[in-house]
């Protein structure tokens, strides 16, 4: 038996590691040079309290022939670069209208590669045009690493990645045409296809436009996509208005490609896409009194990444099949930022870009590491949750949001940093604990580690000129109910697996011409998913329409941040999440998948349709 | 990088001989000016394609990067000839593949088949099982030195993360990696997955304007 320094179980390979950990600690303190805070302000402390791994970055590198073909990543420092924030996205001046002009059939003549009519275009038509190309960017991650070749979203005004901030207003339909430029693929810097399909994640979307896994387009060709930026329901249940408890905050776009997408989006492309309304105004003097954008409302993306020990270039592990782990941490793409705040309240919009890490978001002060500092968590994957939920901390897995209020009052004057406390050693998702070791056994706590043990993210540094802050206290706001949960027509099931390292969703495989099944449009639906598995934790994603969590293992799920809207719901080791669904507006084809995007590329993803009502499968619900 | 960060760097991995050698080995970006250029083919070669040398199954020697996989579109997968679990169907699907490929496996697509037990399946075994399969030429299967053969499989990330799953060949890995490597692209595909699929995937490793032009897009119904 083997003991952390909170008298929980490890294993013998853990306690090594810490025993290492603790010594190599001792020999820099020795030296007479560093505390642990002055370690970990310079972000060399890691996994409880241990010296950043000198193996150990994806998934396959603790394997012994392994480490020879991988490395740690440069030093780098930390808390050195501003905080870059994404520039808003801009639509096309009224007088430089789209040419050709958009069209419902595909224009396919003149290189457009959708293959589906628009559903929805006469009907909402677009109030606003982008013109957007994806190209190859040059760009500086850290001061400390070597000039990065990206690809990025261009709005014909910012060319970064992320890319530009969407904008958006409910009611006020758009339309982006996505034109691929990407270099070919002898100019990859030894990863990314150079095929593309644009997903706006969470969006209501109709499926031509959704970024589809197998609608790629290549180099040269371009897409329409039309986002309505209405609410569900508007053409079923709440006809003309739809539902305003469906309203959606925090969309991220990002690219979907199959069997690429982890390539795709580790090399860049991904971006935000906020929606507002008369509530959710983006202004702190109307509505829910949210802190205004974009001053005082900041999109985060948060991503980890590894670089070539020898040439500093961002690597990707081609060849893993469980998943990737960097071991430097990048938000809105720089490594480790810092950002200068006021003391009032602010509203940050947290986005996990992974590609397979969970993180446990703190609120860590270096300098009294044992007090706890609470944040409010506003809307769980973009969703306002009926009201705010005071948290000390709020875990999300790959493509989750969540939406917090930090008020830095109480940090006037001094830095306080964002810090991961999630232990995550591999692919497979947290390391779970069993706490006490008193039989615990069917617990899914992950282990958290020491305040100041994890990963540092970036650091806010609060200064002392208090400024006007009229957004509301969180304590007394109240925002969206939930939608009203029906009796389902239909409950399928969904078994998560690995099969000789294959990833399947019952005992199959993503293949783009397999449509595994049909639900009938405006019906309501429960989804059960099970983990067949007593080690792997799978974020699992699925388009159109939102979800509610109706039950963990039977019961209610236990945080109250998952009673609320869900686009991607945590599916933990044998595990069963009983999920509702309704299916309005669009028809069409839409994905289900595992969003730790190495599981979704290697076939944990599935094709369903939605048909016209009475056209579905006709499945019993036992 | 300018000056003021590189006199940063500097002083920094000056702590190493204090710290015991334990910050050398992460002052990589401070070692960078004196390393080599490599070209991202020439970092993924060195990373993941060991030169090994192979036996096929009509007992030629081969080199792994330099004759199997070097210039060329190929398939990598691993099995072993008694296997009973997922290799049979595998190995039928990747024949089923040859077959619609035609006479492109052999020209510029290559199959290559490695075993996991290389001490049983000796190139008289791995020539009996290619002829069970009716596999053409192009598709070759491969014996060696089982460390070569365990180095190539870890390298190529045929590996459970489990030790005990690993270790349990009739759990081991049933994907094919399909790759063009002049062009740097590799994916896998589920070796049970649909033929149709493989086709599909090996398909977009081909980024010449023919194959372009009918790759737009997928699963139209």
């Amino acid at each position: 038996m083997y003991y952390n320094a909170l008298g929980e179980k490890v294993s013998r390979a853990r306690y090594r590691e810490m025993l290492n950990a603790a010594k190599n600690r001792r020999e820099l303190i020795a030296a007479g040079l560093y505390g642990r805070r002055e370690l970990a302000k310079m972000g060399l402390l890691t996994a409880g309290g241990m010296l950043l791994p000198k193996i150990g970055l994806s998934a396959r590198a603790r394997t012994p022939f392994a480490v020879t073909s991988q490395a740690a990543s440069p030093m780098t420092r930390s808390f050195v670069e501003p905080l870059f924030v994404m520039p808003q996205a801009q639509a096309l001046p009224p007088f430089r209208p789209l040419n050709p002009a958009p069209t419902v059939a595909p224009n396919t003549a003149a290189g457009e590669s959708r293959t589906r009519p628009h559903q929805a275009l006469t009907q909402f038509p677009p109030q606003k045009f982008y013109y957007v190309t994806q190209h190859a960017i040059q760009a500086t991650q850290s001061p400390d690493l070597p000039v990065q070749t990206l690809w990025a979203f261009d709005d014909t005004h910012n060319a970064c990645s992320p890319g530009p901030t969407y904008v958006n207003h409910y009611g006020v339909p758009i339309l982006v045409r996505n034109n691929n430029r990407l270099p070919p693929p002898n100019q990859n810097g030894g990863f990314g296809m150079p095929s593309v399909t644009t997903h706006l994640h969470n969006g209501h979307t109709p499926s031509e436009s959704d970024g589809f896994a197998c609608d790629y387009f290549e180099i040269g060709h371009w897409y329409d996509q039309h986002y309505p930026n209405v609410l569900a329901g508007i053409l079923s249940t709440h006809p003309g208005t739809g539902d305003i408890n469906e309203a959606l905050s925090t969309l991220w776009y990002h690219d979907h490609r199959v069997m690429f997408t982890a390539q795709n989006t580790y090399k860049g492309l991904v971006g935000y896409y906020l929606l507002f309304n008369q509530f959710d105004s983006g202004d702190e003097d109307s509505g829910f009194r949210l802190p205004s954008h974009p001053q005082f409302d900041i999109p985060l993306v948060f991503a980890d990444k590894v670089y070539d020990p020898t040439t500093g270039q961002l690597f990707f592990d081609l060849f893993s099949l469980d998943g990737i782990l960097g071991d430097k941490f990048l938000v809105n793409g720089k490594i480790q930022p810092f950002f200068k705040v006021h003391p009032r309240r602010y509203r940050f919009r947290l986005l996990n870009t992974g590609p397979s890490r969970f993180y446990e978001f703190f609120l860590t002060d270096l300098n009294n590491l044992s007090a706890t500092n609470p944040y409010w968590v506003i809307a769980n994957d973009g969703n306002l949750l009926p009201a705010p939920v005071q948290v000390t901390s709020a875990r999300i897995g790959v493509a989750e949001r969540i939406d917090v209020i930090i008020d830095f009052r109480p940090f006037a004057g001094k830095s306080i940093y964002l810090e991961n406390r999630l232990n995550q050693i591999n692919g497979q998702g947290p390391v779970i604990s069993n706490p006490n070791g008193t039989g615990a056994t069917e617990c899914n706590c992950p282990e958290i580690l020491p305040a100041g043990g994890g990963n540092l993210l970036m650091r806010f540094d609060v200064d002392t000129d208090f400024v006007r802050d009229e957004s509301a206290d969180p304590r007394t706001q109240t925002f969206y109910q939930l939608p009203q949960v029906v009796a389902p027509q239909v409950v399928r099931t969904f078994k998560f697996d690995r099969l000789n390292g294959q990833w399947s969703i019952n005992g199959q495989f993503m293949d783009c011409n397999d449509i595994r099944f049909h639900v009938n449009q405006n019906s309501a639906e429960n989804w059960i998913l099970t983990n067949a598995t007593g080690d792997w934790t799978h974020p699992i994603h699925i388009h159109l329409e939102e979800h509610q969590i109706l039950s963990r293992n039977r019961v209610p799920p236990p945080l109250p941040i998952e009673g609320s809207r869900k686009d991607v719901s945590q599916l933990h080791p044998n595990e069963r999440v009983q999920l509702f669904f309704r299916f309005r507006d669009w028809l069409g084809r839409y994905p289900l998948h595992c969003h730790n995007v190495v599981h979704e590329d290697h076939a944990m993803m599935l094709r369903w349709e939605v048909v016209p009502g009475g056209t579905g499968d006709k499945v019993e619900v036992p | 990088m300018n000056e003021t960060s590189r006199r940063n760097l500097l002083s920094f991995s000056g702590l190493a001989p204090l710290a015991g050698g334990l910050l050398a080995a992460r002052s990589g970006a401070a070692a960078t000016a004196a390393a080599p250029t490599l070209s991202a083919r020439e970092r993924i070669r060195e990373r993941y394609f060991p030169d090994v040398v192979l036996r096929t199954q009509n007992n030629e020697k081969v080199r792994f990067y330099e004759d199997l996989i070097k210039d060329k579109i190929v398939t990598l997968n691993f099995f072993y000839a008694q296997c009973d679990g997922v290799c049979p169907g595998i190995t039928a699907n990747l024949a089923k593949v040859q077959r619609a490929l035609g006479n492109r496996v052999g020209r510029d697509i290559f199959m290559c088949s490695f075993t996991l037990k290389p001490a049983e399946d000796t190139p008289k075994a791995l020539r009996d099982y290619a002829n069970l399969y009716h596999a053409k030429p192009g598709w070759t299967f491969l014996t060696g030195r089982p460390d070569d053969l365990e180095l190539l499989r870890r390298r190529l990330g045929f590996t459970d993360p489990v030790p005990a799953v690993d270790k349990d060949k009739s759990q081991h890995i049933g994907n094919v990696k399909i790759g063009n490597e002049p062009l740097m692209l590799w994916t896998a595909c589920p070796g049970m997955a649909h033929a149709d699929w493989i086709l599909k995937a090996i398909s977009w490793m081909d980024r010449s304007p023919a194959a372009l032009e009918k790759a737009c897009c997928d699963g139209k119904s």
